[in-house]
């Protein structure tokens, strides 16, 4: 799933080459992120911490935030880095610029928000192996400039933080009544219990993407 | 015989009832991405049990003979990732030699089980749990590995009838996979409080 990644960001490349100006091109590589390449809806990467701290909103912004400072510094490094590196040892040198900045997150965490540290456990680490930052190091910053890297690492970070509050909301409603642990359905509500539970998160997740098929084939349409 | 037990009762419930799949969605990409045939989601679960197993036993060796008790235990996550890279690499090159069909098969999918999650998460799982014995951290390598090759079999399996049903438009593909697996999920949590 990941290869196809790879294809949308390359002709927007192209295309500046044939005259875009720069402004609208990092405009695009914002915009690209938050909904036509959105990581989760579009290009299905990132599933593991999608699902499993969505269960309320408060672990997916700090996930989210935390993917963002992640991507942020991956990509910067990767795209300084990029006229030094060695084909067949990328991927490697990708990993471990990533796992260095998730130590540091994860240890910032513990530091300064150990509770949420806590609730995270080992998703924080699991940083490392999120397809989301392998996959914009491979197909944007290891072939672009620095401010296109920044960039597209903003936009693609938002688009994700974004897919995951909206998930993490529509789940904490249903299974507690609360957003941001601050009630707002009526007293009678009954909880649903089972979306705070991995068939929730399964379950949202899929009919979500089939809201986003038929939304896309209908602007498609007109 | 009481090593035997918890033995028998960690391999079972990483098996079924803490399945990694199912229960912490850890490698949820292959789970999705591969399960479309039958006999390439076997292939991957095999090689998925053999990294997961050396990965699983060399990390907890690395954490327990070196790391543990000294300042180096900040690069915790750099030398998990890795082993796991190089297990990987060790994977491919001997597939490459001995069995250059299902090689080929594999594709890209094979230097891609690095960053499959299942593989890392567990070597942090062990590291969580406090597993101070190798042998049992063994176990519970290998055993997420076969929970891992069962789930996705099972998937490929349902995947595969799939293909013959009346799905509506706008839920093929990913959608519809995601909310089969949401009920296997619901099916397995009926396991859950099994063991202890």
């Amino acid at each position: 799933m990941a290869n196809n990644a790879q294809t949308p960001l390359e002709t927007q490349g192209k295309k500046s080459l044939t005259g875009q100006t720069t402004t609208s091109l990092y405009k695009q590589t914002l915009l690209a992120g938050l909904w036509r390449e959105n990581p989760v809806f579009r290009l299905l990467l990132g599933m593991c911490p999608t699902l499993a701290v969505t269960a309320a909103v408060k672990p997916a912004l700090t996930m989210g935030l935390s993917v963002i400072f992640v991507l942020l510094c991956s990509n910067i490094v990767v795209s300084l880095m990029r006229k030094l590196l060695k084909p067949h040892l990328r991927i490697l040198m990708f990993t471990l610029t990533i796992a260095t900045f998730v130590t540091i997150a994860d240890l910032f965490l513990k530091a300064f928000v150990p509770r949420m540290s806590e609730t995270l456990g080992p998703y924080v680490p699991l940083i490392i192996v999120n397809c989301i930052i392998i996959c914009r190091a491979e197909a944007c910053a290891s072939k672009n400039t620095l401010v296109v890297s920044i960039i597209d690492a903003l936009g693609m970070g938002a688009g994700f933080t974004l897919t995951l509050c909206v998930l993490a909301g529509i789940r904490e409603i249903l299974s507690t009544g609360a957003v941001w642990e601050v009630n707002i359905l009526p007293a009678g509500f009954v909880p649903w219990a089972a979306m705070s539970m991995p068939v929730g998160a399964f379950i949202t997740l899929g009919l979500l993407l089939g809201l986003v098929n038929v939304t896309t084939k209908r602007n498609a349409k007109t | 015989m009481d090593t035997l037990n918890i033995l028998l009762m960690g391999f079972i419930s990483i098996v079924i009832i803490n399945n990694l799949v199912f229960t912490k969605f850890l490698g949820i990409c292959p789970y999705l991405g591969v399960s479309g045939r039958i006999d390439m989601a076997f292939g991957m679960g095999l090689a998925v049990t053999f990294v997961v197993t050396l990965s699983g036993t060399l990390t907890w060796l690395i954490d327990h003979l070196i790391l543990l008790g000294t300042p180096l235990e900040v690069t915790r996550y750099v030398c998990f990732i890795l082993v796991i890279a190089g297990a990987v690499q060790l994977v491919e090159m001997y597939l490459r030699k001995f069995f250059p069909v299902l090689y080929e098969s594999f594709g890209i999918f094979l230097p891609l089980i690095t960053t499959n999650c299942a593989i890392l998460g567990l070597c942090l799982f062990i590291n969580l749990w406090g597993i101070d014995n190798l042998l049992e951290a063994v176990v519970l390598s290998f055993g997420a590995g076969i929970g891992f090759t069962m789930a996705i079999c099972i998937m490929a399996g349902i995947r595969e009838n799939l293909n013959l049903a009346d799905v509506p438009q706008c839920l093929k593909g990913a959608p519809i996979t995601l909310i089969t697996a949401g009920l296997l999920t619901l099916a397995f949590m009926g396991f859950a409080g099994m063991i202890r």
